[in-house]
């Protein structure tokens, strides 16, 4: 690991002040970020750990939103969120104990990994995501492989989840790194339903469309009977092939579905 | 360099540290506490398992500096005060919870986190929360049952 200078911060406007330095990157929960560091994948000058700041701590919850401060670990999602249980349940099984005991919401989504568990919920709640400088709805904010639409320094300070009618996360676990081999977040809205699916694309989480029409006429496991997944621009790894990702695609939709 | 000041295993220590000076590295080469395993420096075997205000933590995945002002406790913090085994690890002792004794620190320190939020955890509960916690010698049997026993004799 190259040195770089650790900055911690009591405040968000100090935060951002210290974020505005050339070569200055956050430092949350370093889940990620100090394995890559390890690997010299990164070499900032300066880290600004946002751990020592309370106003981007917690969890709460008023009509129909849970909110939660991008410093929040998974552990406390996990913990804590109480009306929207998909997602509580999705943070309580993200990694293990130690990892959720440090990672946090607001690296996940920023890292936007192709197998992370929180981009999938996010995108099938349309979560807005609010930063020092504006509030981007979850649609705009994923843009590809490790991509998101955040500038240089800009920090997500808070994520708004509006709360389904019913929703399901299903995570086919890779078990050695413990990320998702595919993993399918349901979330249905009145008559609107959202499939968001992680872990399969290798342009990262996206939307399965022909489900969500599907689902939004029959909201049952079998009206995905007759649906086939393309795999084409699925991921192949020693863990899986192209095609095998498209069924799980498939198979993990209708288990959500079906646990709705 | 940095001064960092933190408490470890109830003493008030603190030490000159780098940026990039892991918490692993901090108890172990500053504080010549090695009870805490580095198997893989990855974050995934879990051999380093410390506690952080509580909170098991892969002292591997976490800066010294980020632990300011904190309250650690290592496997050699788990000992009773007169230098005896703690109940924990009498528990992996008499259950032959241990082979080669590698992973053992960070087993001792997760399932400590596990009896205090969970006192009274299901053989699947123990096995769940030792996800990270990877062992290459006991195949996991005598670990769970010694987790069984340490929360049968707390
Ligand atoms: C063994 C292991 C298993 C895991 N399993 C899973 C899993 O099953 N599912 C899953 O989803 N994830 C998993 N993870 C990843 C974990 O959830 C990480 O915590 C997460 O991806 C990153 O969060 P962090 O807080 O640790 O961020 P960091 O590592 O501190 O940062 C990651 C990146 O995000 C940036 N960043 C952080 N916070 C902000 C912010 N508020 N605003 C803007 N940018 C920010 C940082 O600059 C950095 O580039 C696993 C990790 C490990 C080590
Ligand atoms: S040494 Fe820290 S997880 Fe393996
Ligand atoms: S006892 Fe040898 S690795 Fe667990």
């Amino acid at each position: 690991m190259y040195d770089f200078a650790l900055q911690r911060p009591q405040s968000l406007n100090e935060a951002i002040e210290a974020l505005s330095a050339e070569g200055a990157e956050v430092l949350a929960g370093g889940q990620t970020l100090i394995p890559t560091l390890k690997n010299r994948l990164a070499s900032p000058d300066v880290l600004v750990s946002i751990g020592g700041i309370s106003e981007l701590q917690g969890v709460s919850e008023t009509d129909g939103t849970v909110s939660i401060k991008a410093g929040t670990t998974h552990g406390v999602v996990a913990a804590t969120v109480e009306s929207y249980p998909a997602l509580a349940s999705l943070a309580g099984n993200i990694g293990d104990p130690a990892v959720r005991n440090r990672g946090t919401i607001g690296g996940s989504l920023a890292n936007n990994d192709p197998s992370a568990c929180y981009p999938a919920a996010a995108l099938a709640s349309n979560a807005s995501i609010t930063t020092n400088k504006r509030t981007i709805s979850a649609s705009d904010f994923f843009m590809g492989l490790f991509e998101t639409s955040l500038d240089e320094g800009e920090l997500i300070t808070q994520v708004d989840f509006p709360v389904p009618d019913a929703a399901n996360y299903q995570k086919f676990d890779q078990p050695a790194s413990r990320f998702a081999l595919v993993g399918v977040f349901v979330a249905k809205y009145g008559n609107d339903v959202r499939v968001a699916v992680t872990g399969a694309s290798e342009d990262g989480v996206f939307r399965w469309s022909e489900a969500e029409s599907a689902l939004a006429s029959n909201f049952s496991s079998s009206a995905i009977d007759g649906l086939e997944v393309d795999s084409e621009g699925m991921i192949e790894d020693i863990h899986g092939s192209k095609s095998y990702r498209a069924n799980l695609v498939k198979v993990m939709t209708k288990r959500a579905v079906a646990a709705c | 360099m940095a001064t960092v000041t933190m408490t470890v295993n109830g003493k008030s220590v603190s030490g000159e540290v780098e940026g990039r000076t892991l918490l692993s590295d901090f108890v172990r080469n500053n504080l010549n506490l090695t009870g805490t395993h580095i198997g893989c420096d990855t974050s995934q075997c879990g051999a380093c398992v410390v506690h952080v205000n509580g909170k098991a933590v892969k002292s591997c995945t976490m800066f010294a500096l980020e632990a300011e002002g904190s309250s650690v406790t290592t496997i050699e913090g788990m000992a009773n005060p007169d230098g005896s085994l703690g109940t924990v690890q009498q528990a992996f002792q008499d259950n032959h919870g241990l082979q080669c004794g590698f992973c053992t620190p960070g087993m001792v320190m997760s399932a400590a986190a596990l009896l205090e939020e969970n006192p009274n955890p299901t053989e699947t509960e123990i096995r769940e929360y030792l996800e990270g916690n990877i062992c290459r010698c006991t195949g996991y049997h005598n670990i769970v049952k010694s987790i069984q026993a340490a929360a049968a004799a707390a």
